[in-house]
Formats: C-alpha cells, sequence, structure tokens
C-alpha cells in the first residue's frame, strides 16, 4: 500500500513538479488555490498526463516516461472524489453507486448485494430511487463515496470534499470521512487549504506551492515547527520579519525593528522569523524580546480584540511590517493607552525559517 | 390529389435528418476537442452552408455530383447512377444545408458538458464509448434534440438547393416547397395554397412536440429542484 510519484509538468507558465513517497497512511495536501493540489490528483488518476516522471501504485507502475507506460484511467483503479462530487445527473442513486462496480467482475447478485451494503454504510436508505438533483450536499457527498468505495480503487483521493458544504454539515461529515478513511485498506490523500481540516484527518503533510512541494512531514512536525515560510502561513502563521542571524538564539529582525531571542535553534541560512498571532499579552515587566508598537486599527471580534500594530523601531515598512496580534478583551479594556502597546515576543512562539 | 410531395418531403426531411444526426454529432464531438486554431477554421467551413444561399450550395453539389464531372462520371460509369435529378440527391442537398445547425447546437451542448463527470467515470472503469452514449448524450439531450429539430424543419423546407441538383419532376423530385413555386407559377393559386397548409400544419405539429417535451422535461426538473430543497 503505497504511492510514490516524481512528476514534471509544463503547463506553459506554471511547471508542476512533485516528488512524493507515500505508505499506507492518509496524506494532506495542503496549499492555496491555484498552487497544483488538485492538478497533482489528475496526474495520478491519469486523467493529465505529465511530461516526465514515474507514478506507482502498490508497486505497480501506472506511468513511466522513460519506459514509455502510460495506464489508461480506466485501468488504473484509483477513486478520486471530485470537489463538485460529479454523480450522473440523468441517474439515480443506486444507478450512480452501480457504476462503480460496471467493469467489475462480479454476479447480478453480487452486485446488488454489494449496493445495499454501501445504501446501508452510507445512510441512504430510502433515497435508492430519488434523482440527484433531489438530494443535498451532504447526502450526494455520500453516494460519490460509495459509488468510489463499490469500486474498490488501490488508491483513494479527496479533492476539497467539504468546500461545497456549509459549515454545519461539514463537521458532520468529517466525522464520516475519518471513519472510511480508517478501514479504507490503502493510501489515501486529501487536497485541502483549510488547515484545521487537514490537522484532524491526515498523518503526513506535504505544503504545496507553486507547483512544488515546499516540505513534506508528520503534521504534528509541520503544526509545531514550520520551517518555511510557505508552511507556516498555511498552518496560520500571520506575522513575518525577514532575518538576519546574530547568533544560535537570536536574530536581527529589520522589518519589525529589533533583534529577537528565539527558543528555537537559528541555522546559518535563516531566511525569515515568524510570530503565531494568538497568545500575545502586551508586555509587564520584560525589557528584552518586547516591541513597542503604534496601534493602527483595533478590531472587535467575537471574543477577543484583534490589533493591527505597526513597530515603532522601523526605518521604511514593508509587507511584513504590521503585526497581527489578539489580546483578550479584558485585557485590552483594562489598557490606560490604547494608541501604543508593548508587545512582548515569547521565544518559544518565534518560528525559525530557513526559506 | 396526388399526395407524392408531401410523401417525398418527408422522406427526404428524414432520411437527411438521420444522416446529419451521426454526421453533426461525429464532427461536433471531435471538433471541440482540437486545439482552437484548428476548431476555428474547421468551424468556419463546417458552417458555411449556413449562410451561403442555398442555391450557392446547390451550385457546389452541382460541380460536385454532375454526370460532367468526375465523381459523377465514375458512379455513371461503374453503376449507371446518376448523382442529380432524383430523390436521393435532394436528400443530399437537404444533409448539406441542414448540417451546420445540427453541428452548432451539438457543439454548443458538448462544449456545455461538465468534464469532471467524464473524468469521474473514466476513474470508475467506464469505457468512453459508454460515457459517450449513456453519460455525455443524456446530458446533451436538450441540445442534441433542439439540433436535430431544426435540421428536419430546414430539411422539410429546403427549396434552393433541392431545386437545383433535383429540379422539379412530377412523381419523382417534386418536393412541398417546389410544388408550391410550381403551382404558383402555373397560376393554380388553389393548389399552391392547400400545400402551403400542409406545410404551415407539419411545421406546428414539430414546434407543439418540441415544445410539449421540453415543458415536461421542465416539470421534472422543477419538481426534482424542488424536493431537493426540502431534503
Amino acid at each position: 500500500m503505497s504511492l510514490d510519484m516524481k512528476i514534471r509538468k509544463d503547463f506553459g507558465g506554471f511547471v508542476l513538479e512533485e516528488e512524493l513517497h507515500v505508505g499506507n497512511e492518509t496524506l494532506a495536501l495542503l496549499g492555496a488555490s491555484g498552487c497544483g493540489k488538485s492538478m497533482t490528483l489528475r496526474c495520478i488518476a491519469g486523467i493529465v498526463r505529465p511530461d516526465e516522471g514515474y507514478i506507482r501504485i502498490d508497486g505497480e507502475t501506472l506511468f513511466d516516461s522513460a519506459r514509455n507506460i502510460d495506464v489508461p484511467v480506466q485501468k488504473r483503479r484509483v477513486g478520486l472524489l471530485f470537489q463538485n462530487y460529479a454523480l450522473f445527473p440523468n441517474m439515480n442513486v443506486e444507478q450512480n453507486i452501480m457504476m462503480g462496480m460496471k467493469m467489475l467482475d462480479m454476479t447480478k447478485k453480487e452486485r446488488a448485494e454489494e449496493c445495499r451494503r454501501a445504501v446501508e454504510k452510507f445512510y441512504l436508505n430510502g433515497l435508492e430511487k430519488h434523482s440527484i438533483r433531489q438530494l443535498s450536499g451532504g447526502q450526494q457527498q455520500r453516494v460519490a463515496l460509495a459509488r468510489i468505495l463499490v469500486s474498490k480503487p488501490r488508491i483513494l483521493m479527496l479533492d476539497e470534499p467539504f468546500s461545497a458544504l456549509d459549515s454545519f454539515l461539514r463537521w458532520e461529515l468529517e466525522q464520516e470521512l475519518m471513519k472510511v478513511l480508517g478501514e479504507f485498506e490503502g493510501t489515501s490523500i486529501l487536497v485541502s487549504h483549510n488547515r484545521d481540516e487537514v490537522y484532524r484527518i491526515s498523518d503526513h503533510i506535504a505544503v504545496i506551492s507553486d507547483g512544488h512541494v515546499d516540505c513534506f512531514d508528520d503534521k504534528k512536525e509541520i503544526f509545531e515547527n514550520p520551517y518555511t515560510y510557505q508552511s507556516a502561513l498555511l498552518t496560520g502563521c500571520k506575522n513575518f520579519s525577514r532575518a538576519e542571524r546574530i547568533d544560535s538564539h537570536r536574530v536581527a529582525a529589520p522589518d519589525w525593528g529589533i533583534s529577537v531571542r528565539t527558543s528555537r535553534e537559528v541555522t546559518e541560512g535563516v531566511k525569515y522569523i515568524g510570530l503565531r498571532q494568538s497568545l500575545h499579552h502586551p508586555a509587564m515587566g520584560q525589557k528584552d524580546n518586547v516591541v513597542g508598537c503604534d496601534v493602527l486599527r483595533a478590531i472587535e471580534d467575537l471574543n477577543d480584540m484583534i490589533l493591527l500594530l505597526r513597530c515603532r523601531g522601523i526605518q521604511e515598512t514593508s509587507e511584513f511590517s504590521d503585526l497581527h496580534v489578539t489580546v483578550s478583551k479584558q485585557e485590552w479594556n483594562m489598557l490606560e493607552d490604547k494608541k501604543h502597546v508593548r508587545i512582548y515576543l515569547e521565544p518559544e512562539n518565534v518560528l525559525v525559517m530557513s526559506r | 390529389m396526388d399526395l407524392f410531395p408531401l410523401w417525398n418531403s418527408l422522406r427526404i426531411a428524414v432520411i437527411s435528418s438521420v444522416i446529419v444526426f451521426f454526421t453533426g454529432i461525429f464532427c461536433a464531438y471531435y471538433v471541440a476537442k482540437l486545439p482552437r486554431l484548428l476548431k476555428g477554421a474547421l468551424d468556419v467551413i463546417l458552417t458555411l452552408p449556413l449562410v451561403l444561399p442555398p442555391t450557392v450550395v446547390g451550385y457546389f453539389l452541382l460541380m460536385l455530383l454532375a454526370p460532367a464531372t468526375p465523381l459523377g462520371s465514375w458512379v455513371d460509369e461503374h453503376w449507371s447512377l446518376r448523382l442529380v435529378m432524383n430523390w436521393q440527391s435532394s436528400v443530399a442537398a437537404s444533409a448539406v444545408v441542414a448540417f451546420p445547425l445540427m453541428y452548432r447546437t451539438a457543439r454548443g451542448a458538448f462544449e456545455g458538458f461538465d468534464e469532471t463527470l467524464r473524468y469521474s467515470a473514466q476513474t470508475l472503469g467506464l469505457s468512453n464509448t459508454y460515457i459517450f452514449w449513456r453519460i455525455l448524450m443524456p446530458y446533451c439531450k436538450q441540445g442534441i434534440i433542439a439540433g436535430l429539430v431544426l435540421s428536419f424543419a430546414r430539411g422539410l423546407g429546403e427549396y434552393g438547393a433541392t431545386s437545383m441538383v433535383s429540379g422539379y419532376t412530377p412523381g419523382k423530385t417534386a418536393t412541398i416547397s417546389t410544388t408550391v413555386y410550381q403551382l404558383w407559377t402555373l397560376n393554380d393559386d388553389h393548389g399552391a395554397f392547400i400545400w402551403v397548409m400542409i406545410n404551415l400544419a407539419i411545421s406546428a405539429v414539430v414546434l407543439l412536440a418540441v415544445n410539449l417535451f421540453e415543458r415536461k422535461d421542465r416539470e421534472t426538473r422543477t419538481k426534482a429542484a424542488a424536493a431537493g430543497m426540502r431534503g
């Protein structure tokens, strides 16, 4: 149960160049829209042909430009859940599920039995004869998943599975999907731009940026210790500064106009440092790692105040010079001076990025 | 009254519609997949009969099929067949004139097809032929039927090209439209009027059938949509 691939595809202006090695687990491709996540799935499925490289599932070569192998989509046995579910509108629920078994070597009775089991498993009882247009978004996703699973794919790929649903349905379907992924014997890939979703569902994460794998690691590692600008950005970090190394635990941060002590080790090639948005308290008593800021705007959120700050020590503003920090309303109300605040950058909250 | 023109017009319209149905869909399917430049060029050529005067189409057909031309003389030599001045040549004329209507509406329908349906069908292992007949065609049903009706109506009323390649021979190549003209030039206003009424009746029946079909289809759709909103 594995996926090994290394592909390159030039779309004219956009180049997809990726290498991935995944075992029997759930991999998430995390990236902003247009970064090439969905295209990666289409290459694996055989819908899009890479210019060069190889794709192997469970050791079997599906594509290899050097050996001139390109197995047609129909013979790849891959399951791909499309963003819009791609159910056939001229068929009812049962007929759609049956389509997944059309090409399998099964008797009519076995098909009917398998279909019945799928209907039961995905809570579709009573909807068998309904047309697709009569279903809610959540039911449509269940039918699409049922249809894929009865086709016995070797790999399960989910392209933004919750993007078409409202937040109320999302949670429920996410729970169901996690159950499906847990039972699925094979590699599965989830494409998403939602960090929370990705964190809950996957084992490993590949951060995709501009057509290539920016970093690939265990999900905990990526969230706790993002070591690239893209991975920090996609895991929710909002404050960045360019960085110049001073020593193993201190960098100069020109965009913030101070030098910053970090608990993470600063390597020679450090490029940026980052500061997570949450959990920052105005400085009380500290002197080191404190930055004085002007408050540009204070935005009231449900529970907190979001402050847009500009560091006072900087020479010129850049794309990084504004800070987003969150303080509790209680703390905000206690502040006497609401035009200027001093922020303590906790050394363990400072992320260090090498690119 | 000799009803031959009615029978002749109907068979010409039916046969040419069948021909145009397959050729139009075939061309639409493959042209829609071509790169842009080639698509544009082929599109112009395939749509030309729609904008050319039918007599010009008839002229080109005569240039191709008349006994004096290479093709015409070759067929005459081998099978002693003439490719013009019979009802079969009217079928050819109607088909050429009606072709762009089928081709264009079908292409429009195919271009509106949700490609993810094709891709998901392929990942489920369904063959391209199966996808074409059981998923693409039902999806594009509306457009295809509209094109077919337009082609049939065009074939039924075709005059210019038909009169050039088949002429008017009572009991042999006479169609409703050529008969109306012939009777009118002979000052038989009454006879012409009868054929005009017959033509009107056929057109009305065809349009009515289309409307009925569309309404039924729309009703099932709205019903389904309403149920979907409830569910």
